[in-house]
């Protein structure tokens, strides 16, 4: 990845190509104005915005690990460093500004696997491990009692019991492993809000 | 969607692109900017496309057949359609058999019968077939004059769609009407290209398939299809819908739009792979198939691979479906992968109880959504609830790695950009974990059948890499572990592995993949071919025979994609057609994914592909289940007879006379779907911070509302509030001498979040597409009153 | 006058609102609590958190159908501008770009320039006793980039670029948004306060986007200018006491406010 000054320059750069092709002349940087920007020496990322079906393109500038700037990415053919209400505020996903103007996380992110026992009115925090483990009992325990091994004579490997949503917000690598187990496991309740 | 810049006239009807996909306008804007283009806005409300239009057609909700059907019968009657693609690309000349009927009072085709089942109707399609000779040509009248030629069928069926009888149904006045279709028809002139786009406002309907197919039928006559600046453009609503489908996240289909296997019909691989369509490049389709199986069980036999299978008993299993049989009982466990059905789904109230019959849940999100929470939603108590409820943290978009497909079927790598905070995770690693968990189980404790688990195929290292999984999507030779660079490679034998066939190629360089590229287009029309993958083999345009005349010249010179010169093809794009044969020979299958290789002015399901018109061959207005007015066009039709229920209908839906006012639901830029992401973001909460209803002037001082008041909206589902907003663009209708209200709402809102709002799916109703099962979200009834 | 401008393009306007959130999201500026008021409007008006507005307008027509009018509304940047002229501190500047910019470590909290602005568009906060409004993005001006609200916009209603250049172009458009039936098409930003760095091409009146038809330096801010500010010291050191009372106050009620949680 490419350091804050060369994306910068880049950025810069992206913007200054634009405008010579339509012939618009941009003022030089003031030699008397030393007004740093705010994300010199920042990582440059690229990625792809989460919300629409349109796919423009978002560059992040990320500081120490944390994202400090969204905005399109000038050489994104889709958007061409444009983005909506939606694709600009990618930040608030993670972080958002408090009264002062200071950066803070977004305190309603899920940070810990949470469970809420039958009849229990609040969640309860619990470790990855504990949570896999349970979730896998149950779902063998449903599996097992359900499973239909054979129906009119034809292997049909099949549990009526068990409903799977996948997701448009998960990526194909992703969406294709929940394939792999509903089809393994014989889940047959299976779409996702593509049917809505 | 760069392409759009390339469209003369640009129609957005049942959609709202520049609130819910606003970087299209970017080259809607363009398209008028250079080449003096128009776009006409048709919807129930001016939105902020249609603020920006250069021509807004409002039409009542649920009429978007009759509007359409109005544009064919316009084009028809007044010969304006392209006739050479007609001729050639369409199957307008093939004769459909004598016997076919259609009866203009009940509004049904010949073959109705009752499907007690499903308490509705349904059809035997054998007279909608084709006619043939002894050696099963389909015969055909290249005149277009035979009486049972498709051309003079739709003539015929058309004729109830004038103008005046339109102007009636969809309560717009005729000279509006008319403008629309003259400038819309004008793109029937060769050189010009006509775009439709739509989203949802075209598919949430109990006939949202004729109203998709209603699109069709005009682009068709008009030569618009496969073409620059042309073509049916369903807007995608999430960022990788197109991916999730490719999947086969659906029910019915495994990955690359193969149908799940059905107990009766498929009760084994010969059988399955015998049932291929007859013609077409479906005909290929045992090399996908068994290059899936292989990339799963590689060690067992193809045979056995197939058996592990679950096979379909022919139950509905869509999501109301699902919900359904919740709510009967049958279901006992769920898992909602970032998805939020208690906002999101129809008579999400009831979806809501249903999920307390469950024993467990898993919910995987990045905040706390309403599914996850249904226990805290108002009027419910928690120490009444017995479902043990996991809640898991995701990792957001950028904080993961992968691949995700947009509307032009881009495949577009994101990368990680952060660590996701705390113990979230992507879902992938989530998903590789739990599977791992599962298995654990099944090795230390036995169960029921575990080999279809044990054996899977299952080798992403010990933190899944997303890389090795895309690898195995992209497939593979079994013998060397080649990666395969086209579909065309792969093989029926099992000696190919392949996990989704139309994405061999976007992973084939392991170092370099071509998901990764990042080559922007200098000059040129927009294909950007060298911008990431577009599905399949890197076509940017598909069915794109129809670029170019039967001799190979194309319609408009401005855009030779495919142009026919000294005995070979000049190519621009990735030929969607035998691009070895002359022009003439591959123009007689320019539509090549169907058996005749025709573009379906009439649907058939002719060589058992594309079966996906249950309810009608041609495109035909029903009104919606619960609709104010009685179907002017066919007196003794309602709404569509074949649809899908699964509520008895007296029960489920409400009469007129208690629900006066038609509702519409929809969505705002602002937010996002559920709204769980953008409820949740301040800078978006500001600007859109409570759940509203749009109501007309003459209906809020009917009502005695102000603007900002509390308004109670009710349906025979559900009640909820919202603030007024009263404002002119949400015209009332007149209809049959009566004047109809329309009022409408955003679905953003829910109880969870930091901008916390009513539920309004909690009045949508639960009836389907005969289809699709797609919910008619966008035309149902409704009271008002204010509160207080 | 600023050399490179924006020329805003109401008719091209699709009230995305990506321009706003961009503003925030650049300049790092908190949400703000808001309520739905019957329009899509909001916030309802500028503050020091909320220096880019999108103005949504309704105008029923004789013939029954609605024109719904967008645009970015916020400092125009005057040349003539009425905040630099009621600073008593000299805190208001014009930078060498032409941008009017506020000196945070000069501004004394006095609140002159809020209530002289035409465009009403300078916002106070409470907590600094600082003016603050629109920069120009100024630090990505000077940096070679364009203002992140024009980088946002999507349809081209917002762009950066050349003052003479874009003037032509707005005179282009004008013609075709007469040719196309808006006979009061006009450009907003020449003559108005000698020129705005935000010029503006209308279809319509510029009250109908909520644009003051005509912009003037108030009055009172005048007299002030010519005949007093040459005693700003004077006045600087009387306001600043005034404040600094004014501030003790604040915070007092800030920490009653605290308590009450």
């Amino acid at each position: 990845m490419d350091l804050t000054r060369r994306s910068f320059l880049k950025l810069a750069g992206a913007t200054a190509a634009a405008a010579t092709l339509t012939g618009v002349g941009l003022r030089k940087a003031s030699a008397s104005t030393d007004e740093p920007l705010r994300i010199k020496y920042t990582k440059e990322y690229f990625t792809v915005c989460t919300f629409c079906g349109v796919g423009c393109g978002v560059i992040c500038n990320v500081r120490d690990g944390v994202i400090v700037n969204t905005e399109g990415d000038p050489d994104h053919p889709m958007n061409e460093g444009t983005l909506c209400p939606k694709g600009v505020a990618h930040y608030n996903v993670s972080y958002m500004f408090d009264e002062k103007g200071k950066p803070k996380p977004n305190p309603n992110r899920l940070t810990k696997p949470l469970r809420r026992k039958p009849g229990a009115s609040d969640w309860e925090e619990m470790e990855w491990d504990e949570a896999l483990e349970a979730i896998a009992k149950k779902f063998k325990e449903t599996r097992d009692e359900t499973f239909i091994e054979q129906e009119n004579g034809v292997m049909v490997n099949r549990t009526d019991a068990i409903n799977w949503l996948g997701s448009a917000f998960c990526n194909n690598e992703e969406n294709y492993l929940f394939k792999k187990i509903i089809s393994s496991s014989g889940i047959v309740n299976f779409d996702h809000c593509a049917r809505l | 969607m760069i392409d759009y810049k390339n469209s003369d006239v640009l129609m957005n009807i049942g959609g709202n692109t520049a609130e819910n996909h606003p970087i299209t306008m970017k080259w809607i804007e363009k398209a008028r900017e250079e080449r003096g283009a128009k776009l006409i806005c048709v919807d129930p409300r001016l939105t902020r496309t249609g603020a920006v239009a250069d021509l807004y057609v409002p039409i009542r909700p649920g009429t978007n057949c009759a509007y359409l059907g109005g544009l064919t019968a316009y084009i028809l009657d007044n010969n304006l359609y392209h006739e050479e693609y007609v001729k050639h690309y369409t199957n307008a000349t093939y004769l459909v058999n004598e016997d076919f009927d259609f009866d203009n009072v009940t509004g049904l085709f010949s073959g109705v019968e009752d499907d007690p089942d499903r308490n509705a109707k349904a059809y035997d399609q054998s007279t909608w077939q084709y006619q043939t000779d002894e050696d099963g040509e389909i015969l055909t009248d290249p005149d277009m004059q035979d009486e049972n030629c498709v051309l003079q069928i739709m003539k015929r069926f058309y004729q109830a769609y004038s103008l005046e009888n339109i102007s009636e149904v969809t309560g717009c006045p005729i000279d509006t009407l008319e403008e629309s279709y003259r400038l819309y028809a004008s793109t029937g002139d060769p050189e010009k290209a006509g775009n439709m786009l739509y989203a949802m406002g075209i598919t949430q309907f109990s006939h949202g398939t004729q109203s998709v197919r209603s699109v069709a039928v005009p682009q068709l006559l008009l030569g618009n299809i496969g073409r620059p600046g042309g073509g049916v453009n369903a807007q995608r609503g999430q960022s990788n819908v197109q991916g999730c489908c490719d999947m086969g996240i659906l029910y019915h289909i495994l990955t690359g739009y193969m149908p799940v296997p059905q107990r009766d019909a498929h009760p084994n691989l010969d059988a399955y792979n015998e049932a291929v369509p007859e013609g077409g490049y479906w005909v290929n389709r045992p090399n996908f198939m068994n290059s899936m199986l292989t990339a799963w069980w590689p060690e067992q036999s193809l045979d056995v691979a197939y058996q592990y299978l679950p096979k379909l008993d022919g139950t509905d299993r869509s999501h109301i479906g699902q919900y359904y049989r919740m709510g009967q009982g049958e279901v006992k466990g769920m898992i909602c992968w970032a998805d939020n059905p208690a906002v999101s789904g129809p008579t999400s109230g009831d979806k809501r109880k249903y999920q307390a019959l469950l024993d467990w849940m898993v919910v995987v999100d990045l905040f706390e959504n309403e599914t996850a929470a249904f226990w805290k939603a108002p009027g419910m108590n928690p120490a009444d609830i017995d479902t043990d409820v996991f809640l898991l943290p995701a990792a957001a978009a950028y904080e993961r790695n992968g691949s995700k497909t947009n509307s032009s079927r881009w495949i577009q790598w994101q990368e990680k950009v952060q660590q996701a905070p705390g113990e979230a995770k992507s879902d992938l690693w989530i998903a590789d974990k739990l599977f791992k968990a599962i298995r654990k189980e099944y090795e230390e404790n036995g169960g029921v059948f575990p080999d279809p688990i044990l054996n899977m195929n299952w080798d992403y290292g010990e933190e899944a890499d997303s890389g090795k999984v895309a690898m195995e999507i992209n497939g593979y030779r079994v013998a060397d572990g080649q990666l395969l660079s086209s579909f065309g490679d792969l093989r029926d034998d099992g000696s190919t592995a392949c996990g989704s066939w139309i994405y061999t190629g976007f992973y084939s360089d392991p170092d370099n993949p071509a998901t990764k590229r990042r080559i922007a287009e200098k000059e040129g029309i927009g294909l950007n071919s060298e911008w990431t993958f577009a599905w399949p083999a890197n076509r940017r345009i598909v069915y794109n025979r129809g670029a170019a005349d039967p001799q190979g010249n194309p319609w408009n010179p401005e855009f030779p994609i495919f142009k026919w010169v000294d005995d070979q093809w000049e190519m621009m794009d990735v030929p969607d057609f035998n691009a070895n044969i002359p022009p003439e020979e591959s123009a007689e299958s320019a539509f090549i994914m169907l058996p005749e290789g025709k573009g379906r002015l009439f649907a058939n399901g002719h060589g058992g592909a594309g079966g996906t018109s249950n309810d009608s061959p041609m495109p035909i207005h029903y009104e919606p289940a619960e609709s104010p007015v009685d179907n002017l066009l066919y007196p003794q039709a309602t709404f569509n007879p074949i649809s899908q229920r699964w509520y008895p209908v007296e029960e489920h839906f409400g009469e007129v006379e208690d629900y006066p006012y038609i509702i519409s639901t929809y969505r705002v830029t602002e937010h996002y779907q559920s709204g769980i992401m953008t409820r949740n973001m301040p800078w978006l909460v500001e600007t859109m911070p409570e759940l509203f209803i749009e109501l007309h002037p003459s209906l809020a001082e009917e009502k005695g509302i102000q603007n900002g008041d509390m308004v109670e909206i009710e349906s025979k589902r559900g009640k909820i509030q919202a603030r007024a907003c009263v404002t002119s663009r949400i015209k009332p209708y007149n209809v049959n001498g009566n004047t109809i209200h329309v009022v409408g709402l955003p679905w953003h809102w829910g109880f969870m979040g930091m901008s916390q709002g009513d539920v309004t799916n909690d009045l949508a109703p639960s009836i389907g597409d005969p289809n699709s099962t797609i919910p008619e979200y966008k035309a149902f009834l409704c009271n008002v009153r204010r509160v207080g | 006058m600023a050399n490179s401008i924006c020329l805003i393009d109401p008719a091209k306007c699709m009230g995305c609102r990506g321009c706003q959130v961009a503003c925030k999201q650049w300049n790092q500026l908190p949400a703000e609590q808001t309520t739905f008021t019957g329009t899509y409007e909001n916030p309802p008006r500028f503050s020091a958190d909320t220096w880019l507005r999108v103005a949504f307008r309704e105008h029923d027509l004789e013939d029954g159908n609605v024109d719904w009018y967008m645009a970015k509304l916020g400092c125009m940047h005057c040349t003539d501008a009425a905040c630099m002229q009621a600073c008593p501190a000299g805190a208001i500047y014009r930078s060498d770009e032409g941008t009017v910019n506020i000196d945070e470590v000069k501004c004394i909290g006095c609140n002159y320039c809020v209530t002289a602005c035409p465009f009403h568009v300078i916002g106070f906060d409470r907590l600094t006793n600082k003016a603050r409004k629109c920069t120009f993005c100024h630090d990505r001006l000077v940096n070679g980039m364009e203002p992140s609200c024009a980088q946002a916009c999507p349809t081209g209603a917002i762009t950066f670029g050349d003052r003479r250049q874009l003037i032509n172009r707005a005179a282009t458009r004008m013609d075709q948004l007469k040719a196309a039936g808006n006979p009061n098409a006009n450009i907003y930003g020449i003559d108005e306060l000698d020129g705005t760095a935000m010029l503006y091409v209308l279809a319509d009146n510029p009250e109908k986007y909520g644009l003051p038809a005509d912009p003037q330096v108030p009055v009172q801010t005048r007299i002030w200018n010519a005949i007093f500010k040459p005693l700003r010291i004077l006045v600087v050191v009387a306001v600043a006491f005034g404040l600094w009372a004014n501030r003790a106050e604040t915070k007092e009620i800030e920490q009653a406010k605290k308590g009450e949680k």
